[in-house]
């Protein structure tokens, strides 16, 4: 298929970006959204000009690394799936196709498609753990855990970090993300005894970082392409209202 | 031998462990803030090591090169980790597990090191289910096994088909517990380029960052590498895009062995090739054998017509199917280890029985599982395998078998390590998958992520100990002496030669073309000829990169194409190496599976008279043959004997 790509391409976070036509033409339709991107920067550096910049690592959809809007939606328009699980037979012939970065005041951008995601990092550090140092555990079967609150764990703990939901939120709210990881661990017997703290110092690093508020449009659910629910957000406002009492 | 001490404890092998702990030297509390330790690589093995230093109380410092350490390759394993547990009460032990990893290895590991790695496997899974990792459960709420290939008992724990991730996550938390504490200081996107050694002894690293290009030096009491495997040296692998061995291949550079380079993994259940524009092979996980039956056409005509894409897998009857694992080995069928199913596919497509268009594929099939415990059950067990598996093959594995081919996965050569994970340069550690030391000629599936985090959790915070209480009187020290001059000069030197070149050929092309050789000549099976022809090749090929390599930008900026640049310089070097150590390995073991050494049901035929060697190979310089130095192995508590799964 022949295609039209509109790529934003911006040098750092203090340059201003713009849009820049690419035309690619025979693209395979069994081939990835980042094969595509290959094959693009493969022509680029053979005719001198600068390869378009974005992150990716795995490719399996696992890493949390590729983060690309794709015609106004992150990861593009294929449901529960990342950009580099996205492959071209989800589009036509002809297709024009505007390609992003996340935008958000928390995630600035470091070039092209690339951006800085570190505020991430930061709100995990401020709680999003159980505190248990190397060597103290008793018996992995001392404790039994309901299965349906395992289930429930594991289902908000396959969060890959790739912030999909904050790029998707108008308000560039974190609270999916921090959803899960407070509801992963307050669902486990194990992660309970340092709930209220936790909730605390993550929920109030998260205003500090900038994020912004949640008003419940549901669009980082819509986006998550791991599918982290919205239950996630009403336990993370239970958790909260709890510590707080 | 010389140069190899592998400093295995005396003692029973059930004793030397413990007996190393009680024995070993230790630091003092308040000595160890006084001592800095830089960890590369923040996968199971990096973020395991950093965050159980930081708690011991040493100053860590932590790099990747990813944006955030929680993206190293780790994340992306599926299938589960091992443990020795017995929780299912089906005659599991340490010696058992101790057991099957050394057959699975083929004899070619070392029994001290395994015995260990069996023996803390326990602990592992008892620490990370304290961190949270969720892993499944029974209704009972105790915690639920599955089966891996080359065991008779079911000893894997799992998460879903995330267990990578899930373990990953819990090491990142601790490591982030640690950072937010002030014990380890995080750089992510700080990529490794050179080791710094000082009188004999690894004391820094210098870094670039990749983001603005610029180099930067750090140093320490000592450096742990745990910067994962060399995959990638076949273009098309299961790792990572950024998956390389340029900082293992620094040390070696520096004076560290490189051990058993030709042991590399082929696992048989990948999607298959596609097109030349592919840029990574999808693992489907060796859970699935637990369920799934593979199998080709009994009838030629059959598979004529599967390749043609006249008919499809489901409409060839019963009895027109050969489950040809099952039937070879019908002790472990579908479970046989990754080496031994690589090879029958691979033997079943060359006689001309491959299902797809490009006539390499078998089928794996669910059929009878779904039949036998119904459609739910299967997709609440391997859900997320199946979705990725539509995602990019368009197919449903509910309606049509699955078509899958070996692809390469893992690495069981690395940097040679002693019983306390040093390298041959005192100072350097190495855990992960980027040391050499647990799994022989073939890794038993399940067991990488047992040994990143044994030994990142349990084994280097012990011994690095025994190398640390050395160093107390050494205070911390500062980066602008000559040594780290010199490298770091070496660095730049090195940039600016590739960013100079100026030619037309791009990495990748250049990559895709040692794929290919390495493949072809030194892939699932190997010839004397072919090695031959293969390092010639490689050598061409390495002087078509130093005068035609095209890199664009500049090298004090964000350069993608200079990272892939110089990780390829590195991986055109390693192929040579490997070409080498794999024709002179004249028997077939393991993943290394020699045409000229084979039984006459065409398994792989040990030679443990003239091989039962870890071999080591030292840089003597640019120009100049590696140097082979031979570390000899003795079973002394499990029989050396052919390996047989029927
Ligand atoms: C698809 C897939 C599925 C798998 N499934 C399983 C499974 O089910 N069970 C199992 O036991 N094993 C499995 N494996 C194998 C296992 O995942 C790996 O062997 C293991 O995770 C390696 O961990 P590691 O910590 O040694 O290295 P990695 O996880 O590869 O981490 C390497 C780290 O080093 C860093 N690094 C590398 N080079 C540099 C440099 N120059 N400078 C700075 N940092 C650097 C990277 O940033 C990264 O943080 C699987 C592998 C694959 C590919
Ligand atoms: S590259 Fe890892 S999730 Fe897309």
């Amino acid at each position: 298929m022949d295609l039209k790509l509109k790529i934003w391409r911006q040098k750092d976070s203090r340059s201003r970006g713009r849009f820049v036509n690419y035309f690619l033409r025979e693209i395979d339709p069994d081939c990835s959204f980042l094969e595509m991107l290959d094959i693009l920067n493969e022509q680029l550096i053979s005719r001198n000009e600068e390869p378009v910049v974005f992150d990716h690592e795995c490719r399996e959809g696992i890493c949390g690394s590729c983060s690309i809007y794709i015609n106004g939606r992150p990861h593009g328009p294929d449901e529960l799936t990342t950009v580099c699980q996205l492959h071209m037979r989800k589009f036509n012939h002809g297709d024009t196709i505007v390609i992003e970065p996340w935008r958000a005041r928390s995630f600035p951008v470091i070039r092209d498609l690339m951006v800085d995601r570190s505020s991430f990092d930061t709100l995990i550090r401020e709680g999003g753990y159980i505190s248990v140092n190397t060597g103290t555990a008793p018996d992995a079967n001392t404790i039994p855990v309901n299965r349906d609150d395992a289930v429930f764990a594991m289902d908000a703990a396959a969060c890959i970090g790739c912030g999909a939901c904050v790029a998707a939120c108008k308000n560039a709210s974190a609270m999916l993300f921090v959803g899960a990881k407070i509801s992963h661990l307050a669902s486990l017997p194990q992660g309970r005894v340092e709930a209220r703290k936790r909730v605390q110092d993550m929920v109030a690093m998260m205003d500090a970082l900038g994020f912004g508020n949640c008003t419940n449009t549901g669009a980082c659910e819509v986006e998550c392409p791991k599918g982290i629910k919205m239950a996630n957000i009403v336990r993370l406002n239970r958790e909260y209202l709890k510590s707080t009492l | 031998m010389g140069k190899l001490q592998s400093r295995i404890p005396e003692g029973h092998i059930a004793e030397k462990w413990n007996r190393f702990k009680s024995t070993q030297n230790l630091v003092n509390p308040a000595n160890k803030r006084k001592l800095d330790v830089i960890v590369v690589g923040t996968g199971l093995a990096g973020s395991s090591a950093a965050a159980s230093l930081a708690e011991l109380g040493f100053k860590v410092k932590s790099f990747c090169y990813q944006d955030s350490p929680r993206r190293a390759h780790s994340i992306s394993a599926q299938g589960g980790i091992n443990a020795a547990k017995n929780y299912q009460n089906d005659g599991d032990s340490v010696f058992r597990l101790f057991y099957d990893t050394v057959k699975g290895g083929d004899f070619r590991s070392r029994e001290a090191n395994v015995y260990r790695l069996a023996e803390v496997s326990n602990q592992i899974i008892d620490h990370c289910v304290a961190q949270g990792v969720p892993f499944s459960r029974e209704y009972g709420g105790l915690l639920d096994n599955r089966s891996f290939g080359g065991a008779l008992v079911s000893r894997t724990f799992y998460a879903k088909g995330q267990t990578g991730q899930q373990l990953l996550l819990g090491a990142y938390q601790s490591l982030s517990r640690q950072i937010k504490a002030g014990n380890v200081t995080m750089y992510p996107r700080m990529e490794m380029f050179n080791l710094v050694v000082v009188e004999g002894k690894a004391r820094g690293i210098i870094a670039r960052d990749v983001i603005t290009g610029k180099l930067h030096r750090f140093s320490a009491h000592a450096v742990v590498l745990a910067t994962g495997g060399y995959g990638n040296v076949f273009f098309l692998s299961t790792l990572s895009m950024g998956s390389n061995v340029s900082a293992a291949w620094q040390c070696y550079r520096k004076g560290a062995l490189f051990a058993n380079p030709c042991f590399v993994q082929i696992h048989p259940t990948c999607i298959p090739v596609h097109g030349d524009y592919q840029s990574k092979l999808t693992l489907m996980s060796e859970s699935l054998r637990n369920d799934g039956r593979i199998w080709v056409p009994k009838k030629k005509e059959d598979a004529a017509r599967l390749q043609q894409g006249e008919i499809k897998g489901s409409q060839i009857p019963e009895e027109d199917r050969d489950y040809y694992l099952e039937r070879r080995y019908p002790a472990f069928g579908n479970l046989v280890p990754r080496d031994v199913a690589s090879r029958a596919a691979k033997e079943r497509c060359d006689a001309g029985y491959g299902v797809n268009s490009t006539g390499r594929s078998v089928f794996l099939d669910f059929r009878d599982a779904i039949d036998r415990l119904g459609k739910d059950a299967i997709e609440a067990k391997y859900g997320n395998l199946f979705q990725m598996y539509e995602k990019i093959t368009d197919d449903n594995p509910c309606e049509e078998p699955m078509m899958i081919y070996p692809a390469i996965h893992y690495n069981m050569g690395g940097l040679w390590v002693d019983y306390e994970l040093q390298t041959t340069i005192p100072g350097l550690f190495a855990i992960g998958e980027v040391n050499f030391s647990d799994h022989g000629a073939n890794r038993l599936g399940a067991s990488a992520l047992m040994q990143g985090l044994a030994d990142g959790y349990f084994v280097l915070p012990y011994t690095i100990q025994n190398y640390l209480a050395h160093e107390i009187r050494v205070p911390r020290f500062p980066t602008d002496t000559p040594e780290f001059d010199n490298a770091e000069e070496e660095v730049r030197m090195r940039l600016e030669k590739l960013i100079s070149v100026g030619g037309n050929a791009t990495v990748d092309s250049l990559h895709k073309q040692l794929g290919h050789i390495m493949w072809e000549y030194i892939g699932m099976s190997r010839n004397k000829a072919g090695l031959v022809r293969a390092a010639e090749e490689i050598k061409k090929l390495q002087e078509q990169f130093w005068s035609d390599v095209k890199i664009p930008g500049r090298v004090e900026d964000l350069n993608p194409e200079l990272q892939k640049a110089d990780r390829l310089a590195d991986f055109l070097e390693l192929g040579i190496l490997m070409a080498k150590d794999a024709l002179h390995r004249e028997e077939s073991c393991g993943g290394h599976f020699r045409e000229e050494y084979q039984t006459e049901e065409h398994e792989a035929l040990r030679n443990d008279r003239d091989f039962a060697y870890v071999a080591a190979w030292e840089f003597t310089g640019p120009d100049r043959e590696p140097e082979l130095h031979r570390e000899p192995l003795s079973f002394e508590h499990i029989q050396l004997k052919q390996r047989d799964y029927r």
